[in-house]
């Protein structure tokens, strides 16, 4: 932009604010994304040097011991995960499917608003919820527990990002699959599903990630234990309670195995988020 | 039909309601099908009905006993079963508005540099890099900071501001005289209905406030306490409300920016005239998204609030949140004090659905129009 002849005043000063603010939000731009350079430049600082073999495969030596690792943790969080994974998916996508096939008008609508409640509901409250329907009962802290509050935290993001997913499925892919007079389910099922395959993945990973990282509801379902899994009806230990209770331990080489937690989560969590990118974007250059 | 093929992949919403309901469904495995998907669905609106049955049960012993006391009293006394969950609540709230004061302004930033300034390529990348500060879990946060922001606030920032905000400050002066000015007209209105504060002078109430604004950023510098949550809170909620007011800012139709811009405006009053001034409910929604976020937040907030029963309105001490409590209490807890926290539990669901549903209004409501 050339300046014009003979401006006033008024406009070198509107010029002036004009850069200010532009140049303030590249500012602000800057700051937003400062915190994720110093949480993964420490993260990775601290937890590299005990990342190790032993880290993955050993269980944790009492405090003040060298050596050990958090295999109870990394292997608790996989079936913690894996139980929650395997009755959360299809739940949450068989309700995406509903939001996104059937429109029933308000009752869609009340369906997808009370949906998106649930994603709002705290973490700690789904705990709550999980303590009740299955520590009480069982009057022990058990793995399945930690799954059951998973799983509730896991199907509404499942459901709705399947039902978003679902509904970028052109129309007439529908259409031509019903004139061929394939029964609504079979279309569902055979030919919408497969086609969005890619979007669902990436969605479901999402959703796994996400919940690969949650503490609260674990604390008092799950709980913890030294030794790993040793069935649905014992406690279990996962990463990220290990993480807080060492975090919250007095012990310096359980606050470094804290560290080194921190980094193998971030990086499954970094990883899926970046393999989500790549996927949809090829998805996307590719329609 | 023709209508989607010229204007491309997306489909209108008016399209897609003209779908065959069940009724025209003529096979049986398609009933059977769509029985089953119908309630996979409800139970949805069955677990979320469970929670709040369970919770009110559960809750139910101490709500009975301490009625509303329960959410005025700032006695938390496990050993005594005393239970007032107001200092929890204070926590909460405070360090929530203080992570909003702190997140809105850098997120709604981010958001139009995202849609208005920034080109492609350094879009995607700085979106993509906001968005991952939504999926570091929660724990790392707190871990970072017990490890990282505690003591960095401890030995740099709240001597500062202890210093220059803190007890006989000129801040503290200016606040002290800003607060007497507010307050004073509701004392002598008091005075005048003679119902309370009888024979309270301005001088008196000046004292009282100035007593009240030394305490804000009042030491010592624990590193912990209110103020370091919601820096934390306020980085966690931040790609919340930077997403939503991104998607609000991106629906303003071109045009209107471009007749600000050809009408000779700087691009920096294009932004202002154009874009914020037509979004300003949905950044509102935006922000009370962010504030529903918040709130429920527990395990970083847990690890760097402090974990004390006080109200105070020192924003550098240690505190409670509701979450937290939750989070440090239940483990041991059983009887009168489980129940009661429980019910701190189930404050906190009504808490954070009502901010959730006025956000998802708000936002709602701008689409419909948009649309």
């Amino acid at each position: 932009m050339k300046p014009i002849q003979g401006i006033g005043r008024g406009d070198r000063r509107r010029r002036l604010k004009n850069v200010l603010a532009l140049g303030s939000l590249h500012l602000i731009a800057l700051i937003a994304v400062a915190p994720l350079f110093f949480i993964f430049s420490y993260v990775i600082y601290r937890g590299v040097p005990n990342l190790n073999f032993d880290f993955f495969t050993q269980l944790p030596k009492p405090a003040g011991e060298v050596g050990g690792g958090m295999a109870n943790a990394i292997g608790g969080s996989l079936v913690l995960v894996g139980v929650a994974s395997l009755f959360g998916i299809p739940w949450g996508i068989a309700a995406g499917i509903y939001l996104s096939e059937y429109k029933l008008g308000f009752t869609t609508k009340a369906l997808r608003f009370v949906t998106d409640l649930l994603t709002s509901v705290p973490s700690i409250v789904i705990g709550i919820f999980a303590y009740a329907v299955v520590v009480a009962p069982l009057k022990a802290y058990s793995a399945l527990a930690g799954s059951f509050a998973l799983f509730i935290i896991m199907i509404p993001i499942v459901a709705r990002t399947t039902e978003e997913i679902l509904k970028l499925m052109p129309q007439h892919v529908r259409e031509a699959g019903l004139a061929l007079g394939l029964p609504r389910w079979k279309v569902i099922l055979r030919i919408v599903l497969p086609g969005c395959l890619s979007g669902l993945t990436t969605g479901v990973m999402l959703a796994i990630a996400r919940i690969s990282g949650e503490t609260a509801p674990l604390l008092f379902t799950a709980f913890s234990n030294d030794f790993g899994f040793r069935g649905l009806t014992q406690p279990v230990a996962s990463l990220p309670v290990q993480i807080y209770n060492y975090a919250s331990s007095n012990d310096e080489l359980w606050r470094a195995k804290a560290w080194t937690g921190a980094l193998v989560l971030v990086m499954i969590v970094f990883l899926v988020n970046l393999l989500t990118r790549i996927i949809m974007k090829s998805q996307s250059s590719r329609s | 039909m023709t209508q989607s093929v010229i204007e491309g992949t997306q489909i209108s919403s008016v399209e897609l309601k003209i779908r065959p309901a069940r009724v025209k469904d003529t096979h049986v495995q398609d009933r059977i099908f769509w029985m089953i998907l119908r309630f996979i669905s409800w139970s949805m609106i069955a677990i979320m009905a469970a929670i709040f049955i369970l919770l009110l049960k559960l809750s139910f012993t101490s709500l009975a006993k301490f009625g509303f006391g329960f959410f005025s009293g700032t006695d938390w006394n496990p050993p005594l079963d005393i239970f007032g969950a107001l200092p929890f609540i204070y926590g909460t709230v405070l360090s929530s508005l203080l992570a909003i004061l702190v997140a809105a302004p850098v997120s709604i930033g981010v958001a139009l540099f995202l849609t208005q300034l920034a080109p492609k390529p350094l879009r995607t990348t700085v979106a993509f890099l906001v968005e991952m500060l939504a999926a570091i879990p929660s724990v790392v946060y707190g871990l970072w900071g017990v490890f990282i922001l505690v003591p960095f606030m401890q030995t740099f920032v709240q001597p500062k501001l202890i210093h220059f905000l803190g007890p006989g400050s000129t801040f503290a002066a200016l606040a002290a005289k800003l607060l007497t000015a507010l307050v004073y007209p509701f004392i002598l209105i008091f005075q005048v209905f003679r119902l309370n504060f009888d024979g309270w002078s301005l001088e008196q109430t000046s004292q009282m406030m100035m007593h009240f604004s030394n305490q804000i950023f009042a030491g010592p510098a624990y590193g912990v306490g209110l103020l370091t949550a919601s820096l934390i809170l306020a980085i966690m909620i931040t790609p919340t409300i930077s997403s939503i007011s991104r998607e609000v800012f991106a629906s303003v139709p071109s045009q209107e920016r471009e007749a600000a811009l050809a009408l000779g405006a700087t691009r920096w009053e294009m932004i202002r005239l154009s874009v914020i001034a037509s979004c300003k409910s949905g950044i509102l929604g935006a922000v009370i998204l962010g504030l529903g976020r918040a709130l429920g937040e527990t395990m970083a907030v847990t690890m760097v609030i402090g974990n004390r029963n006080e109200i105070k309105p020192a924003i550098l001490a240690p505190a409670q949140s509701m979450a937290s409590v939750i989070a440090n209490e239940y483990n041991e807890a059983s009887g009168l004090h489980l129940s009661s926290l429980v019910g701190i539990g189930l404050s906190l669901l009504v808490i954070s659905l009502l901010v959730n549903s006025i956000a998802r209004f708000t936002i709602w409501r701008v689409e419909r129009v948009k649309k």
